[in-house]
């Protein structure tokens, strides 16, 4: 155990966890990474490529090493990073990418295989033969792809997403985004402050400074309560910003329950969405390391790391009390790990620095002028080798920091393409821009002592606050103890052995040289060929060392090699809640009818039309299969009456003096010449000339029509209407609005439709003289309801459709049901729809399809020549005008035959290829009234082919079916029953 | 993304939908006699720029406004927007 007595951990909560099987034991407070270092686990996974050993090498979102599965069955989350795992009681993670067990992986053969993996190797290597490819070695490389594996179970999980409007957002929570929040706070702006951590602090956590005289820590806990008592800052934790977009909008993640061992009905994550005036980017900076040979091993951390774990979760590294600490560095910050843990009492071997001058900051040794050019030990480091002026000598160590600088945190501020500018002085990139109201705090900009961050920190607040409008006090910032760290301009330890630049992708200096050799100078290039910079980490501790390392072999500065630039997320981000819990049913809003609930207790079975449910049939008692019902009901309305919701059309209420004009533009026929109190048939086409909706047209008084479309098309021909009333023709007198939720409307069809419906309205006379076919009305009905009817019908029969207020539907529904009992009145689903619409030849979404045209549909003359509407003109280009398909039905010669929609049509001795294409059918059911299948089908030059018999080809089933044209118009062709 | 919307502030670009171009105002005379070349380019060609670009945006989630946006193309800054009817009737704010 190596375990110190201080440390931000809660000792009285001790907490039991599994890695990979084993019982160890953490405290609250612990992450999962220290929680292991603490159990003196150092190795914790394998690398991706070579399965090196590998061990924890951060204690942050940055860890490219320590990725590990947590959780089990649909739980399981691969790819998670032990240091941003928060311990719960009975957590179990497992290591991942090993054959066998972690210790002895089978795979460790490929490190031996080094040579042959060397950049570029995906590119070289499977490139030839061409037809290995497919068999051999993509299912290979798929195999070898990836670290950890899903569960390939449905995510249990739960979540959610929020909206904030902050004044000020501020992305981070250490010395710079605390002060600023407080300056903000203090002064009344509405503040998010979100910070990825579990606790707020940031680096302050993990150092034991000063503060304007008191200790850091009690610092941070002193600005947390008095942030917290102000009812204006929200305080976010485990909240990380991945992204920022346009217009001052970021998307972060917040890990609610993640961190929990029973999530007690919280959501798992929420994704949210931050609208924010003005925001402050204080993510202060990564340490970066230095690569050297076989730098990888367990046991060999960033030093800023050690210290971390040593002073925030009072864990030391070591697998063993008496394992001695070492520290490599180009800077003063390695220095302040050693002094720091050789206060802790831990053994410190020395301080290893390149730089030559180098002093010693506490009582540990100092081999200045020296480097570590080697290492050792299987699993874990053990023995380093330093080298000075050319001697070497090996020394034992069991774990080994290393600080090679430190980066900032630029990635949001590059999201909009600012690419970050190097700083000579401070060798780091520096954001050069921000997106549109972020500006840059802290280390985050290099400024990088706590006493620089607070002050800039103070700053960018008050900055925001003047920019917001908002009265600024001025307070002196507090002040710190620490000094700049003097980093020097040392990238990498030449050796010919392996030293790694990017751990998480195996990629070593030799990649990066092999690269310059082969010309892939561009750090694009780079990326491309060496995979650097990818995966998980995106190369948080290794893009700006390969960029040096790149810029050493091309004999140029880092600024002309290039720079590095950052896109959204920030870390991964799960696509789960990036859906915010909209899955399954969530997943879009569903319209219930005005009479859903009364088809519900029929036991009717729904459908998905667009958003609508609607019934699809109604099973009686003894049916036993679909076709049933719907030839019973479809039955029913031939010989009776039956009753169908079709209150999903949509309704556009047209009202203005220039209404009839607008609707001639709007249709491709003529509206204007129609008559208060009749309702006429109308085609829509798009501009480019093709057959775009359909549906009736009902003027209710002079300047006052009600359009009504296809339940598909409502909102679409609505806003195609808004556009032509605002963006076409805003000079005429016309005004729109939806009513389809207004009105339920209820096709009243069958022989027997005016006998049933004479029960219903208030001394309205319905004979065929006062109320013929293509009438419309405004009446009562039930003695007073106001209600509209209009005599049109989609089955072919006689029939209407009664409008009422969408509140009476069901109740209208249940009356009509009542009144009709002894009519046989039956209600019918948009199955026996569909049945008696193809019957009858009339078109619906499958024949109107966005490729056909008017004429397909026999209904060119409804494309007036006297008058302009939108598609007019494009209509009679020739490419449209020359289309000779036209709708059709077809009956199997043979009865017992199915008609397959989707089928192409051939003439019965061509061969079945596209050349010899005749069409395609486009609806198709059985009719109860052929007593066949039947179908409707485009067809070239079809209507003058009734009586032939083609082919339907069905390839996807093998099928080949004989069918014999005939008329679209299965029942009553010459519409008598309708105007009956 | 938000828009600057003329009438109600602004409004995230989430309750609107985006047609295009805002050439598709100026819809040809259907009487010219070049009525047919001119339809073909109205429907069909677009100008694709890199930097500023006049565009269609419809308050779908909103008022049913219509609206020009002025935005730049390789930033997304938002330059302007106009009610489509006004733009159409020469109406300046």
């Amino acid at each position: 155990m190596t375990r110190l007595s201080n440390g931000l951990i809660d000792r009285s909560s001790p907490l039991t966890f599994r890695f990979n099987g084993t019982r160890y034991q953490g405290y609250a407070g612990d992450t999962l990474a220290s929680a292991l270092l603490a159990n003196g686990v150092q190795l914790v996974g394998r690398s991706f490529k070579y399965h090196r050993p590998r061990g924890i090498f951060s204690a942050g979102s940055e860890e490219p090493n320590a990725l590990v599965t947590v959780g089990r069955d649909a739980q399981t989350e691969p790819n998670t990073r032990a240091t941003m795992v928060e311990l719960y009681d009975g957590l179990e993670a497992y290591s991942q990418n090993h054959v066998g067990p972690l210790s002895h992986d089978i795979m460790a053969i490929n490190d031996l295989a080094a040579p042959f993996l060397s950049a570029g190797f995906y590119y070289k290597t499977f490139m030839w033969p061409k037809t290995f490819w497919e068999k051999l070695y993509e299912p290979m490389i798929r195999r070898a792809a990836g670290l950890g594996a899903l569960s390939g179970l449905p995510d249990p999980a739960s979540y959610d997403r929020g909206f904030l409007h902050p004044d000020l957002l501020i992305i981070g929570a250490g010395a710079a985004g605390l002060i600023s929040a407080l300056t903000a706070g203090r002064a009344g702006a509405h503040v998010v402050l979100a910070d990825e951590d579990s606790r707020m602090g940031g680096r302050l956590l993990a150092e034991d400074g000063i503060i304007d005289g008191i200790p850091a820590i009690d610092w941070v806990k002193t600005t947390l309560d008095e942030l917290r008592s102000l009812p204006n800052v929200r305080l976010m934790t485990r909240t990380t910003v991945f992204g920022a977009y346009d217009h001052g909008v970021y998307g972060a993640v917040e890990r609610v329950s993640d961190h929990l061992a029973a999530t007690n009905g919280q959501v798992r994550q929420t994704f949210w969405r931050f609208t924010a005036k003005r925001t402050i980017l204080a993510t202060g900076a990564t340490e970066r390391h230095i690569p050297f040979a076989n730098n990888d091993r367990p046991g060999i951390m960033l030093a800023g790391a050690i210290r971390a774990y040593a002073n925030r979760w009072g864990v030391s590294a070591q697998r063993k009390a008496h394992d001695r600490i070492a520290i490599f560095t180009n800077n003063d910050d390695g220095h302040r790990t050693a002094d720091a843990l050789s206060k802790k009492g831990l053994p410190v071997l020395a301080v290893i620095d390149a730089r030559p001058d180098a002093k010693s900051l506490g009582h540990y040794q100092t081999f200045a002028g020296s480097y570590v050019s080697d290492t050792r030990g299987r699993k874990g480091v053990n023995t380093i080798e330093v080298t000075r002026d050319g001697q070497s000598q090996w020394l034992e160590c069991g774990v080994l920091g290393v600080s090679g600088g430190w980066n900032p945190n630029v990635h949001l501020a590059s999201h909009h393409r600012a690419r970050p500018i190097w700083d000579n002085e401070k060798l780091c990139f520096l954001p050069s821009g921000a997106p549109v109201g972020m500006s840059i705090a802290g280390a985050a900009r290099g400024q990088g002592t706590t006493t620089q961050a607070l002050a800039d920190g103070q700053h960018a607040a008050t900055n925001a606050l003047y920019e917001l409008g908002l009265p600024v006090q001025s307070h002196p910032a507090p002040v710190a103890n620490d000094e700049p760290s003097n980093v020097a301009p040392i990238w990498h330890m030449p050796s010919r052995k392996r030293a790694w630049v990017d751990f998480q992708n195996d990629v070593t200096v030799k990649d990066i040289k092999l690269s310059h050799q082969e010309n892939m100078r561009a750090v694009e290039h780079l990326k491309r060929w060496t995979t650097l910079g990818m995966a998980t980490d995106q190369g948080k501790t290794s893009n700006v060392t390969a960029l040096a390392v790149m810029a050493e072999l091309t004999s140029q500065t880092i600024p002309e090699t290039g720079t590095t630039i950052f896109r959204p997320p920030y870390t991964p981000v799960s696509m789960a809640v990036l859906g915010g819990g909209d899955t399954g049913a969530n997943f879009r809003p569903s319209r219930l009818t005005p009479t859903h609930e009364w088809a519900k207790s029929l036991g009717a079975t729904f459908v998905e039309a667009g958003q609508w449910m609607r019934a699809q049939w109604y099973p009686r008692a003894g049916e036993t299969h679909w076709r049933q019902s719907v030839d019973r009901e479809a039955q029913a309305v031939r010989a009776n009456v039956g009753i169908c919701d079709v209150s999903t059309l949509g309704k556009i209420d047209v009202q203005g003096a220039d209404a009839a004009l607008f609707l001639d533009r709007i249709y491709s026929n003529t509206i204007s010449t129609l008559k208060v109190g009749k309702t006429r048939y109308g085609l829509m086409l798009r501009e480019d000339g093709q057959l775009y909706d359909d549906g009736t047209c009902a003027c209710m008084a002079e300047g006052h029509y009600i359009v009504t479309t296809t339940t598909a098309n409502a909102g679409a021909v609505f806003q195609r209407m808004e556009f032509a009333r605002q963006c076409l023709w805003p000079e005429l007198d016309v005004t729109l609005i939806s009513t389809t939720d207004a009105w339920a409307q209820i096709a009243v069809a069958g022989p027997k439709s005016r006998q049933l419906l004479s029960r219903v309205v208030d001394e309205f006379d319905l004979s065929n003289t006062a109320f013929p076919f293509m009438s419309c009305t405004e009446l009562t009905i039930c003695n007073g309801l106001r209600a509209r009817l209009f005599r049109i019908s989609f089955s072919g029969e006689l029939a209407y459709e009664l409008a009422v207020p969408a509140r009476y539907g069901a109740a209208l529904m249940e009356y009509l049901m009542g009144k009709g009992a002894d009519l046989g009145v039956t209600p019918y689903g948009t199955e026996a729809l569909g049945v008696l619409r193809i019957e009858k030849g009339h078109a619906t979404g499958n024949e109107i399809t966005g490729q056909t045209t008017a004429a397909m549909l026999g209904l060119e003359k409804m494309v007036s020549t006297k008058k302009d509407s939108i598609g007019a003109i494009m209509s009679r280009r020739q490419g449209l005008a020359s289309e000779t398909r036209r709708l059709v039905g077809l009956v199997p010669i043979d009865t017992n035959d199915p008609v397959v929609a989707g089928s192409h049509l051939f003439t019965t001795t061509a061969d079945q290829n596209l050349k010899n294409d005749q069409g395609w059918i486009t609806s198709a059911c059985y009719s109860p009234h052929i007593n066949s299948a039947i179908g409707l089908a485009y067809l070239e030059n079809g209507t003058d082919r009734f009586g032939e018999e083609i082919i339907a080809a069905n390839p996807l089933e093998g099928q080949s079916i004989r069918l014999r044209v005939t008329s679209a118009h299965f029942i009553d062709p010459k519409g008598d029953r309708l105007r009956d | 993304m938000l828009i600057p919307h003329p009438l109600l502030g602004l409004r995230d670009a989430q309750e609107f939908t985006y047609l295009g171009d805002a050439t598709l105002l100026n819809r040809p005379d259907p009487q010219s006699e070049t009525a047919d070349a001119a339809f073909h380019d109205y429907v069909y060609l677009r100008d694709n720029p890199a930097g500023v670009h006049r565009e269609l945006w419809f308050h779908d989630a909103g008022d049913r406004s219509w609206l020009v946006v002025t935005r730049d193309t390789t930033t997304h800054e938002i330059l302007g927007a106009e009610l489509a009817r006004d733009v159409k009737l020469g109406i300046t704010a």
